[in-house]
């Protein structure tokens, strides 16, 4: 990878941490296909987010299908990627543990028409907290696990299941042995529901314990972290820690603090992307920040 | 020392029995006097030092009352109950919070220095419809 286009990442990262939503590289045509997803890339994967499976209402009277029309675009892409997480909030929350388990069987039947066959999924609190996450690892297995791709180092932590939002010392415990495995350099990506920092207390768009995640983390020198939970696209730096929150493929909810309720946006007929997608990652094994691209639900850039 | 008289007249008494008896009358009524005085300067203090009690209940997903009318530097004790659910109290702007379940009511001191609107809300996932559990304390001068 040429120095300019190194650059130019940082140039388009820095951009997104001043300007909240900015979508960085969906923009720079060609150059935007040819860093995320091309041949000539390591690799990339898909991070899809807070699909909300049972929910109905006026925010998305498309909620039937555009779960299905993300799964049809993840499909479609012209380069697959290696695989696909989910950041949780698979289904939307229901008292009645017979209809989660109902939800979680019908998200899991429409996910398998995916063509990438390794996919990794991540509980939300609408998925897990009020059962501590039992009928989520009915399906989906462990809350908590680490991965190795092609030099990179996966996390995924469950700040989710304790219905308080905490990480809770057992699992923090966990990390710091996992990480002790790793080069104080090594490409780390970590992935998780809520921010692990302190986003929006007043919406409760935070991780009690989150702090501590990012005490362990900080050593680490190439550390990056893609959350889901505020169903918008948002860029923040913990000195030198990047998190990334994804898109929603539901509704949109307001930029953070920005207005006294955490109420969906509205939805617009007249929006081709109603604000929702899903994004591809790339970049992980270089030493500079990953490069991303954002999707609309249909796949088209934007 | 001279007595007024029935009639008016003022006379020289002489000292006394009964002179002395006044004079420890008057003592005894003056100390009564300045301790019940005192008494009630003390009563008042603590009165003052008394915190504001709000009780404050929830249940999914509402906060009675959501609305919390309070002045600010006045000495608050906020006494939580839940009647449904191991909610949370946090409110960020005092880096305050704790849990409460049913069956137990949680006593909390607080004060707020500064006028202003201070939100608090249920930070332990309830369901749907946590995101709406809220509620403000409106703080005047």
């Amino acid at each position: 990878m040429t120095n300019s286009i190194l650059t130019q990442r940082r140039q388009l990262m820095k951009l997104a941490a001043l300007g909240g939503g900015v979508v960085y590289l969906s923009g720079l045509g060609a150059c935007a296909s040819a860093v995320v997803g091309d041949a000539a890339s390591d690799f990339y994967f898909v991070q899809l987010s807070d699909s909300h499976w049972g929910f109905s209402g006026p925010p998305n009277p498309d909620a039937a299908n555009t779960l299905k029309q993300a799964v049809a675009a993840v499909n479609a892409l012209a380069t697959p990627p290696d695989f696909i997480v989910f950041t949780g909030d698979l289904t939307h929350t229901t008292d009645d543990p017979v209809e989660r388990r109902k939800r979680l069987a019908e998200f899991r039947d429409i996910v398998s028409a995916l063509k990438v066959k390794t996919v990794r999924f991540m509980p939300g609190e609408h998925d897990a907290a009020l059962d501590r996450g039992a009928a989520y690892q009915e399906f989906f297995g462990a809350m908590n696990y680490a991965f190795d791709h092609k030099g990179a180092h996966f996390i995924a932590i469950d700040n989710v299941s304790d219905p308080g939002a905490n990480i809770g010392a057992a699992q923090l415990d966990w990390l710091k042995a996992d990480l002790a495995k790793q080069a104080k350099d090594a490409a780390i990506v970590v992935l998780t529901h809520r921010p692990l920092f302190d986003l929006a207390p007043k919406w409760d768009w935070a991780t009690r314990d989150g702090a501590l995640a990012m005490d362990i983390l900080m050593p680490y020198a190439n550390v990056t972290v893609f959350y889901g939970h505020i169903h918008q696209a948002h860029h923040h730096m913990t000195g030198h820690i990047a998190h990334h929150s994804a898109k929603s493929l539901i509704f949109p909810l307001p930029a953070p603090g920005s207005q006294e309720r955490r109420t969906p946006l509205a939805w617009n007929p007249a929006s081709r992307d109603h604000g929702l997608g899903f994004r591809k990652v790339g970049g992980l094994a270089k030493t500079a920040p990953p490069a991303l691209q954002e999707l609309g639900p249909d796949g088209a850039p934007v | 020392m001279r007595r007024r008289t029935a009639s008016g007249c003022q006379a020289a008494s002489p000292p006394g029995p009964d002179r002395v008896g006044a004079a420890n009358a008057g003592r005894r009524r003056a100390l009564v006097l300045g301790l019940a005085a005192l008494a009630m300067q003390i009563t008042r203090v603590q009165a003052q030092d008394e915190p504001t009690v709000i009780q404050l209940v929830a249940k999914k997903f509402v906060f009675k009352p959501d609305r919390i009318e309070v002045k600010a530097g006045q000495r608050l004790q906020l006494e939580l109950t839940t009647l449904d659910f191991a909610h949370g109290f946090s409110l960020p702007d005092l880096k305050l919070r704790t849990d409460f379940v049913p069956g137990r009511t949680v006593i909390l001191a607080l004060q707020f220095d500064k006028p202003g609107d201070y939100v608090f809300l249920c930070d332990n996932y309830c369901g749907d419809g946590h995101e709406d559990m809220f509620g403000r304390f409106l703080v005047s001068a």
